[in-house]
């Protein structure tokens, strides 16, 4: 076991992991921050995609360890004051979820791929998008919040 | 219309704790003193078990208890929930054992099960476990397993036969009218085995109260209800007063989260025996080889026309793959959800269906979003393509010439079914409208000064849903009933409970039934909760599969709420001193007619509760009412979509490039959540067309067996599509619906691979198209 002191949505916390403990499960099992989930093992479906020092991040990719003094955002850490991010709101807008459990970490991508390219074309959006997996919503309405949020569409 | 009435596209009520991050889904939930089940799977695709050590593995840090089939003697296997029986009787059930009884029959098949304080300190120990299996020859072809002559999957079926069935009587008739025709399109075509992959992966959670002797299983289910009866009864021998089983944050099923799995009763019976709460959560791996598959269809399919191009007659062979054991609701998949809806949207006179039902050593193969009738719709809507093809007629006209006309409603098909009602040349001409039809020659050419073929396929698609008449589904081997139950609870100061058998992963349903229940009482939704997927809080109700929730959940929901309504007019007659004839319910206010006395429906509830003057001779104080519903009928939506693609000749790579979809659902309740179910379901179906394919080798390993190597739909392999509706009410459920959910995923696959038929000038091209396959098809190769 190893000590980690990282600051998770705002605020600093420690904890001891062994060396194989994966990031999502640090955040999951030891920090209770159940929002990022795990949709499968070979880092495909960015259902844990969070933000480390910025950066979208497959939290299943990343062991804890690698983790210590980071800064790590998740989805618990996007909305402000119990408003909803503005991504958050268009993905409500635009019906771009429907069971809910890619969109945390489809919504932590978009907000991503808006913080590089605010403005992205239909394609850059689908392409940006890419490496997170919606098995409900056939992508459509995803597309659309990321137009609505990026001020390119209404609802 | 108000903003959260029938009809309105109100946001989703459910959205604001997913995009938080505050859903509560199965692996989210921890139990006090919990402990981590790891399952050891069979590596290899059939096999005699030698030897099952444990004990080694027993010693390991942190191991609780090891669990083999020898801890689950005097255990039920998992059950079937459905009794095909075929022309040699009834079907082969052959027993599926909770853990594997000194044989495995697929790659993923459970052997032993470890728990420990961590799931790491479980996984360690399964190293431990010493294994010995000879390797048995395995089957994985259909036609191979038919033949037998190998070592049969079970000792029972020595052909692998599980049953072969006839529908809806002999070939004689249909043979005659083929030999007679003016014209026959043959064709061979495999239906591909795909795999659910909802991104959820499986998990369940067993936990035992010694103090009340209640078990609790959460489990990610469409159909609790469905689960405490299976393992209840048949499995586990629990009663089920003392069982409680509920599916929380469900994160997608398409049909994979239906049926009764091994894992449920064996955390269920671990938790009493260990005396701690077991957990166990699918690694995606894992759901690849334990989660049930869909599709694997085998088909021989002849359609015969007169020189009109009006279909004569139909004939279909159909080797279905059952997989290693029978799923729950396996048989009915490609028999009573796929034979019944070979008329389509045609007056077909004469119809035969052949289906072998076959065991092989894969994983189950059970009902994925559309079940049957995706199968279904691609032998008819592809014959029909090549048809017209071959006929030199118009792939729109050809359908157009044998639809069923709307004068002809109610109508009776040649296979069971009665459609109740229909508009088919209405969806026909919406979609070409919307897909500018006409203009298609010209994007042809367009494409072809860019070197690219582009192609236009056509699928006009009929389901059934709503499932289903108890009665009916009965006499056709159904060991369940398929009505569903709701509660209406107006609680004292006027809010509403809805306690609903319809169970929600992603349909929407606390924001559909709400707009109901508003609607219907005049009040906001904002006063309405929808409560689902707990057998502890709800009434016995069957659960969300098969586009039912709002046809048969919703009219459920309507039933109870007249219930409500009707004693509601009792108290209002009794409170405004009219007789109850002269009361109206409207706008949420008992009115006298011809008067401006009303009382609203918080008034009524209140006074139900609070019964100080009140007719309690009459009637009983509170104000909650059931209802069961029980349908009439299926229903039957349907639709017509029209795929464009572009091939590039080079390399063979399919681009869709416009889809269009116009479905006929009957009335709407939530215009925004229905077509994001079309969107989901076009989505599954081109992912199956183009991308998607379960593929075993010839020894029975899944090849494709993780995201790496099987090919998901991403958001860069499709467009955005044009919808629309067009609306003919259901006529025998109180809400004149139809259903909505799997109308995607099944017209989406034929109208892709007529379209790529079309673009490259070829006869037939498998599913998946991948880029390899239709290269070769150019190249002939």
């Amino acid at each position: 076991m190893s000590k980690v002191t990282l600051e998770v949505n705002g605020k600093s916390v420690s904890a001891d992991v062994a060396p194989n403990t994966l990031l999502v499960d640090l955040l999951r099992t030891t920090l209770g921050l159940t929002g990022t989930h795990v949709g499968c093992d070979t880092s495909q479906c960015g259902a844990c995609l969070v933000h480390v020092d910025g950066r979208s991040v497959k939290s299943c990719t990343m062991l804890a360890a690698q983790a210590d003094g980071a800064k790590v955002t998740t989805i618990e850490g996007l909305a402000k004051n119990g408003d909803l991010h503005p991504m958050q709101a268009a993905f409500r807008e635009a019906h771009g979820l429907q069971c809910g459990f890619c969109t945390p970490g489809m919504v932590m991508a978009a907000v991503d791929l808006l913080k590089n390219n605010p403005k992205p074309t239909e394609a850059e959006i689908r392409a940006g998008l890419s490496g997170n997996i919606c098995r409900c919503t056939g992508y459509h309405n995803i597309i659309k919040a990321v137009q609505i949020a990026s001020g390119q569409a209404t609802a | 219309m108000a903003q959260d009435g029938i009809g309105a596209s109100m946001k989703r009520r459910e959205d604001a704790r997913f995009l938080k991050g505050i859903g509560k889904y199965t692996d989210d939930m921890s139990f006090p003193r919990q402990t981590y089940c790891y399952i050891l799977r069979s590596q290899v695709a059939h096999g005699k078990i030698n030897k099952l050590d444990t004990a080694a593995a027993a010693k390991m840090p942190g191991v609780v208890a090891i669990l083999t089939s020898k801890d689950f003697e005097g255990v039920g296997g998992v059950p079937c929930g459905w009794l095909v029986t075929g022309t040699d009787g009834p079907m082969k059930e052959p027993k599926h054992p909770i853990l594997a009884e000194g044989k495995v029959r697929h790659v993923g098949d459970p052997i032993a099960a470890v728990i420990a304080e961590t799931l790491n300190q479980a996984k360690d120990a399964a190293e431990k476990i010493d294994l010995d299996i000879t390797e048995l020859p395995a089957v994985v072809d259909m036609k191979k397993a038919l033949k037998g002559g190998g070592t049969p999957v079970h000792d029972e079926a020595a052909d692998n036969l599980c049953f072969n069935w006839d529908f809806p009587g002999d070939s004689a008739e249909v043979d005659a009218a083929i030999a007679g025709a003016h014209h026959v399109t043959k064709l061979d075509l495999v239906n591909n085995r795909l795999i659910a992959n909802a991104m959820e992966p499986r998990a369940a959670i067993g936990a035992y109260d010694p103090s009340l002797d209640e078990h609790t299983l959460v489990t990610t289910s469409q159909n609790p209800h469905v689960i405490r009866l299976l393992m209840g009864a048949f499995v586990l021998g629990i009663p089920e007063h003392k069982l409680r089983v509920y599916a929380p944050d469900v994160g997608g099923g398409f049909g994979s989260k239906i049926y009764h799995y091994a894992e449920e009763a064996l955390v269920t019976w671990a938790a009493k025996k260990i005396g701690r709460p077991v957990k166990w959560t699918a690694e995606r791996s894992e759901s690849f080889i334990s989660d049930a598959h869909g599709r694997d269809h085998v088909t021989h399919a002849e359609m015969a026309f007169d020189k009109d191009g009006k279909i004569l007659a139909l004939k279909c062979q159909t080797l279905a793959n059952m997989g290693a054991y029978l799923s729950t609701f396996a048989p009915c998949i490609p028999t009573y959800l796929h034979g019944t809806l070979l008329a389509g949207q045609y007056t077909t006179p004469k119809i035969y269906c052949n289906v072998k039902a076959v065991f092989t050593n894969t994983v189950p193969v059970d009902a994925y979003r559309g079940a049957g009738r995706p199968e279904a719709t691609y032998i008819l809507e592809r014959l029909m393509s090549k048809a017209a093809r071959e006929m030199k007629i118009d792939q729109a006209e050809l359908r157009r010439r044998n639809f069923i006309q709307p004068s002809q409603f109610p109508y009776q098909t040649p296979v069971a079914v009665q459609y109740d009602t229909g508009n088919y040349e209405a969806s026909l001409d919406a979609a070409m409208k919307l897909a500018d039809y006409k203009g298609f020659e010209a994007r042809r050419a367009d494409a072809k000064a860019k070197g690219k073929l582009r192609g236009i396929g056509v699928c006009s698609y009929i389901e059934a849903c709503g499932i289903a008449p108890s009665s009916l589904v009965g006499a056709l081997g159904a060991r369940a009933g398929l009505y569903e139950a709701a509660t209406i609870r107006v609680n004292p100061t006027g809010s509403v409970s809805v306690l609903t058998g319809s169970h929600s992963h992603g349909q929407g349903h606390e924001t559909t039934f709400a707009q109901v229940v508003a609607d219907k009482l005049g009040i906001s939704s904002d006063a309405v909760e929808i409560v689902h997927g707990d057998t502890d809080k709800v009434p016995f109700g069957m659960g969300t599969y098969g586009s039912r929730s709002i046809a048969v959940g919703g009219a459920a929901i309507v039933n109870a709420l007249n219930k409500v309504i009707d004693k509601g007019r009792k108290i209002a007659a009794h409170l405004l001193e009219a007789s109850e004839g002269d009361i109206v319910f409207e706008g949420g206010a008992y009115k006298v007619k011809g008067t401006d006395k009303q009382k609203t429906f918080g008034e009524i509830a209140l006074t139900a509760y609070v019964p100080h003057k009140y007719p309690i001779d009459q009637i009983e104080p509170g104000l909650e009412e059931t209802a069961f519903y029980d349908p009439k009928n299926f229903t039957y939506p349907a639709g017509t979509y029209i795929a464009e693609v572009e091939v590039d000749p080079d390399t063979g790579r399919t681009k869709v490039v416009q889809f269009t979809a116009a479905d006929d659902f009957g009335n709407i309740i939530n215009p925004m959540i229905v077509e994001g179910q079309v969107h989901g379901g076009l989505v599954q179906g081109i992912g199956q067309a183009l991308l998607e394919h379960a593929v075993y080798n010839e020894n029975g390993q899944l090849v494709s067996g993780s995201l790496m190597d099987y090919a998901m739909p991403r958001s860069d392999d499709v467009p955005s599509f044009k919808v629309t509706t067009t609306s003919t009410p259901c006529t025998h459920n109180p809400l004149g619906v139809k259903g909505c959910g799997e109308a995607g995923a099944i017209g989406s696959p034929p109208a892709i691979i007529n379209a790529i038929c079309d673009a490259i000038g070829v006869d037939h091209i498998e599913m998946p198209a991948t880029s390899e396959r239709v290269w070769r098809a150019i190249n002939k190769i």
